[in-house]
């Protein structure tokens, strides 16, 4: 998995709440069995005027002109300023795939759905959470100046506004050591063979029910 | 030292190794696979070398992208229109045999959506872990499991672990106590309770659902409810075991039996949070004045009773919810003020893995039964949750009932909830739907969802419009 320890980019609104996962990658693209390529259909409903299919090359399709992230001023944008509750709905590892493969490496919310927050750190991506108020200013300073830039420091847990000033952000410390020095999560997870061989052995002598029923 | 909770029981008796940063090795129990989320994990295995940690833990079948035309799905695989869903299908298959993981295959008995196949074949069990690359699977809890949707990467590491890297959850309590007023199912409690704490106001807790109305459920109903607890933002839902747990088990396909039954259900029932047990936090609604429910909106809290009228953006306390308001009535092309049973509806979808069960389509038969759909309804569909809701439902004649009714009765899947097949609904057009999401674009782009229960889509489907079931008398207006 790529590491993540600091990054500097421009952010990109999307500034509603409760947006899902069906918002973020619509269920068509769901059919490939690859894991690259879903950026060109990242929040395809509310970026083209046209229905999108899977497998079309996006660069000839109607562009919605309104919506926020197609304007220059995002162009390039790394960082994603969201909304609460971002990323709610289904489990679909797309939705961090979509969003990753746009070029987001980063995304900056008050609140996260459950699922969607746990799969963007199996993928690189840093879903960043802050005050509703800390958003708000984020928000507006955005809106004022055009190629706003944001820098954020996983290590130190610090999103630092072009002022200077910075947020201080909270962090589960596996996560982040996770993120930090980009490892192999099953990697580590067969590191605790021999306790989970142990485990095996215990519940099967208390619940043999459990083990052997599908053949 | 208070006593647990189911969920801190479950949790307890599943810990392979705590870390000292706080996140624990859980072991999984029972993992389902279907066609969507699994084919980069296989590939991720692969490319890594890695094998199944073991194979009598897995089940897996096809049911989100496959068709449910009847002539379409006789013809197999290949039979799947779209390419992309057949290579899907297809790889899915592939997986499977080269892994040696148990398929149900596409038109094989025992196949169908997978939260609807798990259960009914006694391949989950009380007391389990369950995953699935699905975030529905809550839908598990029912049977008192600690059951939850993983993304691909997790698929991978359960598929190579047996175990997910995890943290523990908040627990919450979800207290409906009284008795529901006939016409009142177990869609309308879930939908009731969604409305009341919002589709964040789980985030980060497993809830259980606990007091009379839940006791006195069916174990189908209660999977409706756990269903859709992610819609309220928890991953996990789940009901404590009682004797109608203990019931539902006997003599399914992967369940023990005889003796090693007794000794299973002897531990299945311990599995009740002990009277002591704190709550993380506790919410109540009365179950007596839960009426049929509609949602209105773009979110599964935008919900209103069929009797009250659709919300206005001035109504609204805050800033965000009037945006949120003004753009989920924009969306659906309503007016805010106007009575929800005003609403006219172009389709009709009666199936998905919140309301696809038998007792589902026993319910929506008995309101169809003798009448006919609207002319105004383009098309309803009955898709049954699996091969074998399909065969009960026909051997009780009620395949008959919808067909003579003008409804179309199809082959199992996930179809029309989420329109990876050719089940979709059209731009702008409504539909009365048994589902679990009304997302924008959910059921098919520009497409209109209202979700709501079996009795009422049925109703809906006669009437043309929204229409309270409690007063249904199957008058066309």
């Amino acid at each position: 998995m790529k590491a993540f320890t600091q990054h500097s980019g421009i952010a990109g609104p999307m500034d509603r709440a409760n947006v899902d996962t069906d918002m973020i990658i619509p269920k068509q693209f769901l059919k490939s069995i690859k894991r690259s390529g879903f950026g060109p259909n990242l929040f395809d409903e509310l970026r083209y005027l046209d229905e999108g299919q899977p497998g079309q090359d996006c660069s000839h399709r109607p562009v919605n002109k309104d919506f926020p992230l197609n304007k220059p001023r995002y162009a390039g944008a790394s960082i994603l300023l969201a909304r609460k509750n971002f990323g709610c709905g289904s489990s679909r590892e797309h939705a961090p795939w979509a969003l990753e493969d746009y070029g987001f490496r980063a995304i900056i919310a008050p609140s996260y759905a459950d699922i969607f927050y746990n799969n963007c750190f199996k993928n690189g991506l840093l879903p960043v959470i802050l005050t509703e108020q800390q958003v708000d200013v984020l928000f507006k300073e955005m809106n004022a100046v055009e190629g706003y830039q944001l820098t954020i420091d996983l290590v130190s847990q610090k999103v630092i506004r072009p002022n200077g000033e910075s947020f201080d952000f909270e962090i589960d410390a596996f996560r982040k050591d996770c993120l930090v020095q980009g490892l192999d999560e099953i990697g580590l997870t067969m590191q605790s063979a021999d306790a989970i061989k142990d485990y095996e052995k215990t519940r099967q002598a208390s619940q043999p029910w459990v083990f052997g029923a599908i053949k | 030292m208070s006593g647990k909770t189911v969920y801190d029981k479950l949790w307890d008796s599943h810990l392979v190794k705590k870390n000292e940063d706080g996140s624990a090795l859980i072991y999984i129990d029972r993992h389902i696979l279907h066609e969507v989320t699994s084919p980069q994990a296989f590939e991720g295995l692969r490319m890594a070398g890695r094998k199944p940690w073991r194979l009598d833990t897995n089940v897996a079948t096809p049911d989100h992208n496959i068709s449910t035309d009847p002539a379409e799905r006789a013809a197999g695989v290949a039979g799947i229109p779209d390419a992309t869903s057949r290579i899907q299908v297809q790889t899915l298959d592939d997986n499977c045999d080269h892994f040696g993981i148990k398929e149900f295959k596409m038109n094989e008995m025992g196949q169908g959506i997978v939260h609807v196949m798990g259960p009914e074949l006694g391949a989950t069990m009380p007391g389990f872990t369950v995953v699935c690359g699905d975030s529905h699977t809550a839908t598990h809890g029912a049977l008192a499991c600690l059951a939850h949707g993983i993304g691909t990467s997790e698929v991978e590491h359960v598929l190579a672990s047996q175990c997910l890297v995890t943290k523990k959850m908040k627990n919450m309590r979800v207290t409906v106590d009284g008795e529901l007023g006939a016409g009142v199912t177990p869609k309308d409690v879930v939908l009731a309770i969604i409305a009341e704490i919002g589709t964040a106001g789980g985030n980060g807790h497993a809830i259980e659902f606990a007091g009379s109305v839940f006791r006195e459920m069916s174990i189908e109903g209660r999977m409706t409810v756990c269903n859709m607890a992610i819609e309220a933002g928890a991953r996990v839902g789940l009901v404590a075991v009682d004797e109608k747990t203990v019931d539902y088990c006997k003599g399914r396909q992967f369940m023990p039996s005889g003796e090693l039954f007794e000794q299973a259900a002897e531990y299945w029932r311990t599995l009740v949070s002990d009277a002591d047990a704190v709550f993380d936090t506790e919410v109540s609604i009365d179950g007596n004045a839960i009426a049929p429910q509609v949602s209105w909106g773009t979110s599964p809290e935008m919900v209103v009773p069929v009797t009250a009228n659709i919300p206005k953006v001035e109504d609204q306390t805050d800033e965000v919810k009037q945006k949120g308001v003004e753009r989920a009535l924009e969306y659906m092309g309503l007016e805010g003020g106007a009575p929800i049973t005003s609403v006219y509806v172009d389709r009709v979808f009666i199936g998905s893995c919140t309301n696809s069960r038998i007792e589902d389509m026993r319910a929506a038969a008995k309101i169809v039964e003798g009448h006919r759909v609207s002319s105004s309804v383009k098309q309803a569909l009955v898709v049954p949750g699996s091969q074998m809701v399909k065969e009960q439902a026909e051997a009780e004649g009620l395949d008959k009932i919808f067909t003579a009714a003008g409804l179309d009765w199809r082959e199992p899947g996930c179809s029309m909830c989420l329109a990876m097949n050719a089940d979709k609904l059209g731009a702008g057009e409504h539909c009365a739907s048994t589902s679990n999401r009304n997302f924008e674009g959910r059921q098919g782009n520009g497409g209109r969802t209202h979700l709501m229960s079996p009795e009422m889509a049925a109703a809906a489907a006669i009437t043309g419009h929204i229409v309270d079931v409690r007063t249904f008398s199957g008058e066309q207006s």
